[in-house]
């Protein structure tokens, strides 16, 4: 039983915290068996068919088939694989690095496929590569997920042996090699251009676009795709069944379905695959098959998302349904599909200071705003929180996240005050995403809750509760 | 401390032979080097540097950047706990406490007897599964202080074989054998595939 309390027990077993929602099962279909990771099982449940039905065809059609399908990238941006695929210039050789590097707040799902599902992960990644004429692509795989290196590893040399993978595949002339890499703890290795700086063997800082878009000028300075882990396990089911099949699930612009890991205060947190642009996070939420409600009947006090780097939603946006051209107009972004739940008890600020204190211990340090405008924004909190705020503190948050990401924040609607949204994506003075993201639990916070922010101000305003009384003022002044 | 071993450095130069340039094994070597001595040692560096044909500090630059990798030894077993928004909200930060109580040192401190540090980390991706901790990179998941209590009690006493010392990431490595290899090679002579040519269209193809 758990430190909360209310968890229910009906998970499956071999795979914690994947919740089986008795939903359509694309990239989940082996999770109920304790042996979903070896080559027996994925062979005796249709593993590598897809890649027998892709070798058939030729690689055209198939990046066609990717097209069609709208398969949309599940890492974050939400960009479509198929388009993504076209912006390679013909030049060889050409790379394909798949992202396991999940570590967006919240995020859980790629160490599931990869720990449970190797095999169709892999047999994603050659389908991929068979498609785009690649002779080599990279798994790059989170440096802390021991379990999910050492599955893929036994994956790849079962796959090798029984010849589905290296030279002459399958019987055929086709010959793609397939590498594990690891990497050793950097969020910011999750940005694609510090993905390939990290494979190359260097510190893992973005690139800055242009020109080094990777299609163009990525892993060694050759064309580069860089795909999610979730974004290829798909591949396999699409192989089989077409484009057409697979648009029957989810929503016309968001086709397929997503793995959505619910956290925080839910009755029932967990990884759940849902069909997109189908279900509202209220059903997602409340409903039976899904978390069950709040954790202890409580109110929700507001939501992520899409991963930390999500600005929030609150109950006026309990029915918009789960599909990225839905959440981003509203003011926020679906993300890596990382839902994290607060009910009435949460502190808001603590919560916003947890968060951006992420931000700040992960810039990388390449830009300014992002270097320093994080750990200021982590120490100004920090000072609110401890009941050291200043009454221009509030004002003062709110500049410094403008010096790292200009103009309006994205921002949810706000009914009680006739406030707008403003859509996603933020504008950004860096090069990457990182620093912008560090505003989005700030601009929310603040937005929705500033009484919460002004009564600890309020409480520490007066000179006589700080420590030392009237003089120590002008010590934290000097110090600050 | 040490160079790598003759044993390790036969790893480490097959990694080098899965890389189309020898630079990208740099990270799976200084892991190496990690299990080898539950840290990065500095002679270790100078081996690598040797071994991939680059400086010690290029090594180095690259090492001190990510936070798994530790310039001098911490205790035999890390135990990492996620105080992230999702923990956070279900006790990560009670946990956090009752573990420096339990241990004796603050977050980021290692035991007298060197057999744990403690280290407050960012999401470990078992968010639905909260509050939870990776000891040597092994999770334990939906911790209760008394949970907290036994694994330690456990590992004192030797009883958890289930945790290699810190350092050792998968047990399994990745082989690929000369036979079945399709053609690692640098990018310099690397070219179209003869298979994907011999598949695209006649007009594109002429």
């Amino acid at each position: 039983m758990s430190a909360n309390g209310s968890h229910t027990n009906d998970y499956v077993e071999y795979a914690p915290g994947y919740v089986d929602n008795e939903g359509p099962k694309i990239v989940t279909s082996r999770f109920g068996y304790e042996d979903s990771h070896t080559l027996e099982r994925s062979l005796s449940t249709g593993g590598y068919d897809g890649l027998k039905a892709a070798l058939k065809k030729n690689p055209a059609e198939i990046a066609q088939e990717v097209k069609d399908a709208v398969l949309l990238g599940r890492g974050g941006a939400g960009f479509p694989a198929g388009i993504k695929w076209g912006f390679m210039p013909p030049v060889w050789p050409r790379y394909l690095v798949v992202n396991g590097d999940e570590s967006e707040p919240g995020t859980y799902k790629d160490r599931l496929l990869m720990e449970r599902d190797p095999h169709q992960l892999i047999e994603g990644c050659l389908i991929a590569c068979y498609a785009l004429g690649l002779n080599q692509c990279f798994l790059y795989v989170r440096g802390e997920m021991a379990q999910a290196q050492e599955n893929i590893a036994q994956a790849l040399n079962d796959a090798y042996a029984a010849g589905y993978c290296g030279k002459n595949i399958l019987g055929t002339d086709v010959g793609i090699d397939v590498v594990l890499h690891w990497g050793a703890g950097a969020y910011i290795v999750g940005e694609e251009t510090a993905l390939i700086e990290s494979l190359e063997g260097n510190r893992g800082m973005p690139r800055l676009k242009p020109p080094f878009f990777p299609a163009a000028k990525g892993v060694y300075m050759k064309p580069t795709i860089v795909n999610n882990v979730e974004t290829l396990a798909n591949l396999p089911w699409l192989m089989v069944n077409g484009a057409d099949e697979y648009k029957k699930y989810g929503s016309e612009k968001s086709p397929g379905t997503r793995m959505l890991a619910i956290s925080g205060h839910v009755k029932r947190p967990g990884v759940y695959e849902v069909e997109q642009g189908v279900v509202s996070f209220r059903d997602l939420f409340y409903g039976e098959n899904y978390a069950q409600g709040i954790k202890d009947d409580n109110e929700l006090k507001a939501f992520v998302p899409g991963g930390g780097s999500a600005p929030w939603f609150f109950g006026d946006q309990l029915d918009i349904k789960i599909e990225a051209s839905e959440v981003g107009p509203a003011g926020s972004m679906l993300g890596s599909g990382a839902i994290m739940v607060m009910d009435e008890t949460t502190d808001i600020v603590k919560a916003a200071l947890r968060l951006v204190r992420f931000y700040a211990r992960e810039s990388c340090g390449k830009c300014t705003p992002c270097r320093e405008g994080t750990s200021w924004e982590e120490k100004v909190l920090q000072r609110i929180n401890d009941g050291l705020g200043r009454p221009e503190d509030i004002d003062l948050l709110i500049d410094i996240g403008k010096n790292i990401s200009p103009g309006t924040y994205p921002v949810a609607s706000f009914g009680d005050e006739e406030l707008d949204a403003v859509p996603f994506p933020p504008k950004q003075t860096t090069i990457c995403p990182l620093g912008p993201s560090s505003v989005a639990p700030i601009t929310s916070a603040i937005r929705r809750f500033r009484g919460e922010f002004e009564a600890k101000i309020g409480a520490s305003a007066l000179p006589e509760s700080r420590p030392g009384g009237e003089t120590s003022i002008d010590a934290l002044e000097v110090d600050a | 401390m040490s160079r790598l071993s003759p044993a390790n450095e036969a790893i480490a130069k097959e990694l080098l032979s899965h890389y189309p340039r020898a630079k990208s094994a740099l990270i799976p070597m200084l892991h190496l080097a990690q299990e080898q001595d539950g840290y990065v040692a500095n002679d270790a560096m100078e081996h690598i540097a040797e071994l991939i044909g680059v400086t010690p500090a290029e090594v180095m630059g690259t090492c001190t950047f990510y936070e798994m990798f530790v310039l001098h030894p911490v205790g035999k077993y890390k135990i990492d706990i996620c105080t992230n928004l999702s923990c956070q909200l279900l006790g990560a930060e009670e946990l956090l406490h009752h573990a420096e109580e339990k241990l004796g040192i603050r977050a980021g401190g290692t035991t007298d007897d060197g057999l744990f540090t403690l280290e407050d980390v960012e999401c470990i991706a078992a968010c639905t599964e909260a509050p939870c901790l990776q000891v040597n990179y092994r999770y334990e998941l939906r911790l209760e202080h008394s949970d907290f209590d036994k694994m330690v009690d456990d590992l004192r006493s030797g009883k958890r074989k289930d945790i290699p010392d810190h350092g050792t990431l998968a047990k399994v490595r990745q082989h690929i054998t000369a036979d079945r290899e399709a053609g690692i090679t640098p990018p310099e002579t690397t070219g179209t595939p003869a298979w994907f040519t011999s598949r695209l269209p006649a007009e594109e193809n002429a």
